[in-house]
């Protein structure tokens, strides 16, 4: 019993790992219809610019409070970073693309992956490179059979305020509501005087900030990072996109953690070797019977 | 003697022979095309070893390239795990010949069974998932690609993990014909293997080139540039894109089985892996697509790329001196990546119609841009 608490503790962290770079996903799908094929790579680059800057500030030596500080740092850092970054090619490479069918941006976003690729290819160098330990692997729960470590702690602590920051940020302000109002009908919006490409590049932003965050978390919480890592990872957070309803905020939270735990259960039951295929068998049988989701609602085919 | 610009009408009558050479290869560039190729072999030496094996695995690959321009050409449906089902008939012609196991057929029994058997698995993958959106269906292929990588390589009692099945048998083994053992001739030789490859090639380009003026192949364009009025013109959408799936497979677990018989092994499951569909797909892209000389140029140049390109750019920059550090980010095929993203962002920006479009495409997408 003790061992199962344990699997879903792990995989409701890793959960909200992914719940975080699915975001990224589903707000740039929500808004433009496009499956933002380079946003793992977008992270693998976040992870390489937290991964010089932890080496660079020497942030291994550094206890206690200092440590909790330099890894907001890392955080804001590395999220300007990848938001920044995103902006930049949504500028550069999709924009032009609003207009054209529906395969350019796509395959476009393919050739942005590779770039992307190509650039952490230089910055790590071909072998998978370790990332420090920052942070004690003592346990919190004391006396308990169950496992959490300070590790752990982050992942919370950095997501669950990341999450009601973005809830506050599209329900309630100015901007969430143009986002929305783009999401939903990009003429219309338009028309009523929004600016859509200021919305869809702020958009970009926040999804890369997400993906800058997750991509310290990542660092610190797997330890290990390689330019390769973003095609996987992309793909389980798209997954998790998919089974919450692409599109749906709080959708892709609900997946992340779902995709988080079947992960860690599968891992923990079948074997590890056989995570990536069990994940990608759920993606296509959800796909098959319930396109939308569990949270998304269906939309009709635009004739 | 002047000669008039390009594209002038010619109202003299006299044409100059280079210019009536341009015209015919331009007209019966697959007639050229063929004749060369046969030719190669027999006045090029080094065709007769290591560079014929390279020149084979070309033409598997263009095969498996026309496979794929069937689905995202002709259909337009964004296929991203292609070589799934290229393993797949690799497989499956390897546990219809190896010695391992009881069948042993011989080579062309197997490929059509393995190419048949393919196109069973295309269509059980396809008929729940194609009334997907476009997107959505691109990453259920891609999901299926991973599954089958992952199967292929834990099903070890059957597809022998990492090591995969070996060893093939070459087409002919056993069969002895005028004096000389085929199998044998096959296994010395690569430039048997060659023409074979070539053979199967033209087979698979005649048979594109019948299919894209049938009433199928219309059927397949007329979903691909409007699902809804071809419904209404009685083409059944539905089972239009399911035979484009089924043709698609079977195509590529044809270039599965001459792969898997011109190694002489399956080789390891990540040679079937997301890299091998995304290059394919890259070149279907870049040459054209919907376009059968787009497609073959598309993966001459990926190929070329690799093997001819970048070698030399490489011993070039060592030889000037300019990388007398080092780095890698002084190699060429350092890179690889970037030039291919590059490559598809422009292409995509500039010329989605590819570099050789098929004339249909081209107009549709102009169309769409007015």
């Amino acid at each position: 019993m003790t061992f199962f608490l344990q699997q879903c503790l792990i995989g409701l962290t890793n959960g909200a790992l992914v719940a975080l770079v699915a975001l990224g996903y589903t707000m740039v799908y929500g808004i433009i219809r496009l499956i933002n094929f380079a946003h793992g790579d977008l992270i693998m680059l976040g992870a390489c610019l937290a991964l010089t800057l932890v080496t660079g500030l020497g942030m291994a030596g550094w206890t206690g409070a200092a440590t909790w500080l330099g890894v907001a740092l890392l955080v804001v850092l590395c999220g300007l970073f990848c938001g920044g970054l995103n902006v930049a090619v949504d500028r550069l490479v999709y924009r032009p693309l609003r207009n054209a069918p529906k395969l350019a941006p796509l395959v476009s976003a393919i050739g942005v992956s590779f770039i992307f690729m190509n650039i952490g290819l230089f910055w790590l160098g071909p072998a998978d490179r370790s990332f420090p330990e920052l942070l004690p692997a003592t346990n919190l729960f004391a006396g308990g059979g169950l496992q959490f470590t300070a590790k752990d702690l982050l992942v919370i602590v950095v997501v669950v305020p990341l999450m009601v920051a973005l809830s506050v940020l599209v329900k309630s302000t100015r901007f969430g509501k143009a986002m929305r109002a783009v999401s939903q009908d990009t003429t219309a919006a338009a028309l009523v005087g929004i600016d859509v490409d200021r919305v869809i590049s702020a958009t970009f932003f926040v999804g890369g900030f997400l993906g800058g965050a997750a991509s310290v978390i990542y660092g610190l919480y797997i330890n290990t990072i390689g330019f390769q890592m973003g095609f996987q990872n992309g793909l389980y957070a798209f997954t998790a996109a998919v089974l919450g309803g692409i599109g749906s905020i709080p959708g892709a939270v609900v997946g992340g953690l779902v995709i988080g735990l079947v992960r860690a259960l599968s891992s923990a039951y079948v074997g590890e070797r056989w995570t990536g295929a069990i994940v990608f068998a759920i993606l296509i049988v959800i796909l098959v019977f319930r396109p939308e989701g569990l949270l998304g609602r269906s939309t009709k085919e635009k004739v | 003697m002047s000669t008039p610009p390009l594209g002038t009408p010619d109202t003299t009558g006299a044409v100059a022979p280079w210019e009536r050479l341009i015209a015919v290869i331009r007209e019966r560039w697959d007639i050229v095309a063929l004749v060369v190729l046969a030719v190669a072999p027999l006045v090029l030496p080094p065709l007769g070893g290591a560079l014929g094996g390279q020149v084979t695995t070309l033409f598997i690959y263009c095969i498996l390239a026309l496979g794929l321009n069937v689905m995202v050409g002709y259909t337009g449906l964004v296929h991203l795990g292609i070589a799934a089902f290229f393993g797949i008939g690799a497989y499956l012609f390897a546990i219809l010949t190896v010695p391992m196991y009881p069948f042993q057929m011989r080579f062309l029994t197997a490929a059509v069974v393995s190419a048949l058997a393919t196109a069973g698995v295309g269509l059980a993958l396809g008929a729940p998932t194609l009334r997907l959106r476009g997107d959505y269906l691109a990453i259920v292929t891609l999901g299926f690609g991973e599954v089958v990588k992952v199967t292929l390589r834990n099903l070890e009692q059957i597809t022998g993990g990492m090591k995969g099945l070996n060893p093939v048998p070459p087409p002919g083994a056993g069969l002895t014909i005028g004096g000389t053992d085929l199998g044998l001739a096959f296994a010395i030789d690569p430039r048997w293997f060659y023409y074979l490859a070539l053979l199967a090639l033209a087979g698979v380009v005649l048979a594109m080139r019948r299919l894209e003026n049938s009433r199928l192949g219309r059927a397949w364009v007329a979903v691909r540039e409007d699902e809804l009025a071809a419904e209404a013109m009685g083409v059944s959408a539905t089972r239009v894109k399911l035979s484009a799936f089924a043709m698609s497979s079977a195509v590529a677990g044809l270039a599965g089985c001459l792969y898997a018989a011109s190694l002489s092994t399956t080789a390891d499951p990540n040679a079937y892996d997301f890299n091998r569909s995304i290059m394919v797909l890259c070149a279907v892209i870049l040459g054209g697509l919907g376009s059968i000389p787009g497609t073959l140029l598309g993966v001459a140049l990926l190929v070329g790329f690799d093997t001819v390109l970048a070698p030399w750019a490489d011993s070039a920059i060592q030889q000037w001196n300019i990388n007398s550090s080092g780095s890698s980010l002084l190699t060429f095929s350092g890179w690889r990546l970037a030039i291919f993203g590059v490559a598809l962002i422009l292409v995509m920006r500039y010329r989605p119609e590819g570099l050789v479009p098929s004339r249909r495409l081209a107009a549709e997408l102009h169309e769409v841009h007015a």
